[in-house]
């Protein structure tokens, strides 16, 4: 079953936020085209009318979404949707792009991280991002950990990046398996245990939340039910956004699901709501496996 | 075999059997191809270094004759004081000469003398003086010496002269090979190992002739050229490929760095000329003047190197790095840089081996002169290997033949040299990342 751009707009009527201020209230009720409820209380990030433009191509369409503290929230969609960039907008990684523009807002904990006198740099430590594809240092599984405190000055001493780089492997469930050899290089480790190394090395600066992209899809099924436990742990301490084409795992780890479909967010919502009784008509062929 | 299904498919069997043949043929033909064209490569590279060392080789050799020499006290130290001065200023040709009449007692036509005194490199005079100063009680005393012979005697020696010659066609007569006969009959004449070719300068003599001072020539002007290109390069590099956004201008710059790549070098040549020797008034055949000179040459090719370095290096690096919360100059310094070293060097090493064998530029800004000194420094007058290499096989003296060949052995020996120590370079930072 082909759905078209015309389709989408005939069946979602396109309205605007009514009041920016207004919108900015933590569960205020926005009025978006979006099926479901996109805010929840004290959020930590807070989108709101988000457009990203690579170009002249419009990637992301008037996109407002709460993520809330301490739990995992999954975006889901076909190829192409939008969800990765999205992800990206969310710690400035797009920046990176010539040519990637955004406009509407998007706060941490308050304060609107597109701000002129937002420090990039300090938003990536509060803001974690874990990759697709396991991307360690060529360095040492020590030196992979120690980075980011030592750029961000984390650790007094030696004695304290040392702690970091155990806590950080210790939360990241790699500890054992490498405690006796911190001086190979990361790059020797197998792919699921990158991965976690990679998951490491992102929560030794602390952040606030993590962005992980797809960050099973290069593992092997126990590799990936690793990960998945790992993410329901760091759960506790740490807000997770995670992008994932595997329904069963957004299912698995998340609590609450958005659903993207060509730059818009069709419908967000409880994970199990959105797995058993989806709102919208897309939502529910994507999940169905119709297409995508 | 009737089912018309089953017919279909052994024909098509058939056709690919027959195809394959042909296929296999094609492909044994594309490796003749192939090995036939590496074993022509081969070929002439084995002719090209055959050709150069047995004709550069001889130059390694010199001929020397051992002479009867008197310190006679009359000539070295007429007043009897052993005053240093003296025997500084006193004269050793004459000394020289009389040690070859007294060899050849029964020479005493004049012009029979002259050809006498010709078998003897003026050089020995310089011998002879310093042996004196280092010991000034062998004044009065009379020792056998070996003395380094005349380029044409050498050519004799070496049998790179056709004795069966028409002696009018010959620049030895037969008179002098009499002479140098019967000199090695009394093995008075020996070929030793050719320290002067290594450790001098140039000469208008070719048995006096070294290479050293183009060798430092070269080394300055390579040290100006790798000091200024590498870091511009990498640095150009690095903005053009880490930090510039892609827009007209930056496109302009790396259309025009590749042009630049392709101007003959020629034309460097004449640039530098007109920049820094008319208009900043730098000193001509300078090895600085050569470097600047050099660097304008090689500079395209190691920004080009560079960025091709750059652009290998995975951009999930730089994605984990600025994940992290590094600066966009910490991602480069930490993480790209490092792992793009090895490129850089590489494509740094092909630039000043190519800078090395460059001669075409440097003869415009006047590193084409007759230069017998060691050069002290950047700005002292120099030369530089290949330009010797050109000087040499200008001249029309038969020993500066096999000096050309040795000049251009140095010359390879260094280049073999680099690319080792590139390879080193290269391999040491791969291990470590």
């Amino acid at each position: 079953m082909a759905v078209t751009g015309d389709k989408i707009s005939t069946t979602v009527p396109r309205t605007t936020v009514t009041a920016a201020p207004d919108a900015t209230q933590p569960g205020a009720k926005l009025d978006t085209k979006t099926v479901g409820q996109v805010t929840v209380a004290n959020p930590v990030v807070s989108a709101r009318n988000v457009n990203v433009y690579y170009g002249e191509k419009h990637a992301i369409k008037d996109v407002s979404l709460d993520i809330g503290r301490n739990a995992v929230i999954a975006l889901i969609g076909p190829s192409g949707c939008g969800k990765s960039t999205f992800l990206r907008s969310l710690n400035r990684m797009n920046d990176t792009i010539d040519s990637a523009r955004v406009t509407g807002s998007i706060t941490l904990d308050g304060q609107d991280i597109y701000d002129r006198r937002q420090d990039v740099v300090q938003l990536r430590a509060r803001v974690g991002m874990v990759f697709q594809k396991p991307n360690p240092f060529p360095k040492t599984i020590y030196e992979n950990i120690a980075y980011g405190p030592r750029i961000h000055g984390l650790a007094a001493n030696r004695a304290d990046l040392d702690e970091i780089v155990q806590t950080s492997l210790q939360k990241a469930g790699l500890w054992e398996e490498v405690k006796d050899r911190l001086e190979h290089s990361g790059t020797s480790l197998s792919g699921g245990q990158q991965q976690r190394l990679c998951i490491a090395r992102a929560i030794a600066v602390d952040p606030e939340v993590i962005l992980m992209d797809e960050p099973c899809s290069a593992l092997d099924p126990i590799a990936t039910a690793r990960i998945e436990d790992l993410i329901d742990e760091l759960r506790q301490n740490y807000t997770i956004v995670i992008v994932t084409h595997n329904m069963q795992q957004a299912a698995r780890v998340s609590q609450r699901t958005a659903y993207f479909h060509l730059g818009d967010l069709i419908e967000v919502g409880p994970t199990d709501q959105i797995f058993t009784n989806p709102g919208h008509k897309l939502t529910e062929d994507y999940i169905t496996g119709r297409f995508g | 075999m009737s089912d018309p299904g089953s017919v279909r498919a052994l024909t098509a069997r058939q056709k690919v059997a027959a195809s394959l043949k042909r296929r296999y043929r094609a492909e044994r033909r594309f490796r003749i191809y192939g090995v036939a064209a590496v074993s022509i490569g081969v070929l002439f590279v084995v002719f090209l270094f055959a050709t150069i060392i047995s004709k550069g080789y001889t130059a390694f050799e010199q001929t020397y004759i051992a002479l009867d020499v008197t310190y006679a006290a009359s000539e070295l130290d007429p007043n009897g004081t052993h005053a240093r001065a003296d025997l500084e200023s006193a004269d050793y040709q004459a000394l020289l000469k009389a040690a070859l009449r007294d060899n050849f007692p029964e020479v005493t036509e004049r012009s029979e003398l002259r050809k006498l005194y010709g078998i003897i490199s003026s050089a020995a005079e310089v011998t002879l003086r310093e042996r004196v100063l280092a010991h000034p009680d062998l004044v009065g005393q009379r020792e056998r010496i070996w003395l380094l012979a005349k380029d044409e005697v050498d050519m004799l020696v070496k049998g790179e002269m056709d004795r069966s010659l028409p002696e009018a066609q010959r620049n030895v007569d037969d008179q002098t090979i009499g002479w140098i006969d019967r000199l090695a009959f009394e093995h008075r004449v020996e070929k030793r190992f050719n320290t002067g070719f290594f450790t001098g300068g140039d000469s208008r003599e070719p048995e006096q002739a070294g290479v050293w001072g183009a060798v430092v020539g070269s080394f300055f002007t390579l040290a100006v050229t790798l000091l200024l290109s590498f870091p511009i390069g990498v640095a150009a590099a690095v903005y053009l490929e880490e930090f510039a956004s892609r827009n007209r201008l930056t496109d302009l710059i790396e259309v025009n760095i590749n042009n630049l790549a392709a101007v003959p070098s020629i034309v460097f040549g004449l640039l530098g000329l007109a920049m820094f020797i008319q208009f900043f008034g730098l000193p001509r055949s300078a090895p600085l003047v050569g470097g600047l000179v050099l660097t304008l040459m090689t500079l395209p090719t190691i920004i080009i190197t560079s960025r091709a370095a750059l652009k290998a290096v995975p951009p999930s690096i730089r994605e984990a790095a600025l994940g992290m919360g590094a600066s966009r100059v910490q991602t480069v310094l930490h993480h790209v840089l490092p792992l793009a070293v090895p490129g850089m060097l590489t494509g740094a090493i092909i630039g000043m081996a190519r800078a090395l064998g460059e001669s075409a530029p440097l003869l415009m800004i006047g590193m084409v002169a007759f230069i017998a000194d060691i050069p002290k420094g950047l700005t002292s007058a120099a030369t530089v290997l290949p330009v010797q290499v050109y000087l040499w096989s200008n001249s029309p003296e038969r020993a500066f033949v096999e000096r050309t060949s040795g000049a251009i052995i140095v010359l390879l020996a260094f280049l073999l040299l680099m690319n080792a120590a590139a390879v080193f370079l290269r391999s040491r930072f791969e291990r470590r990342w």
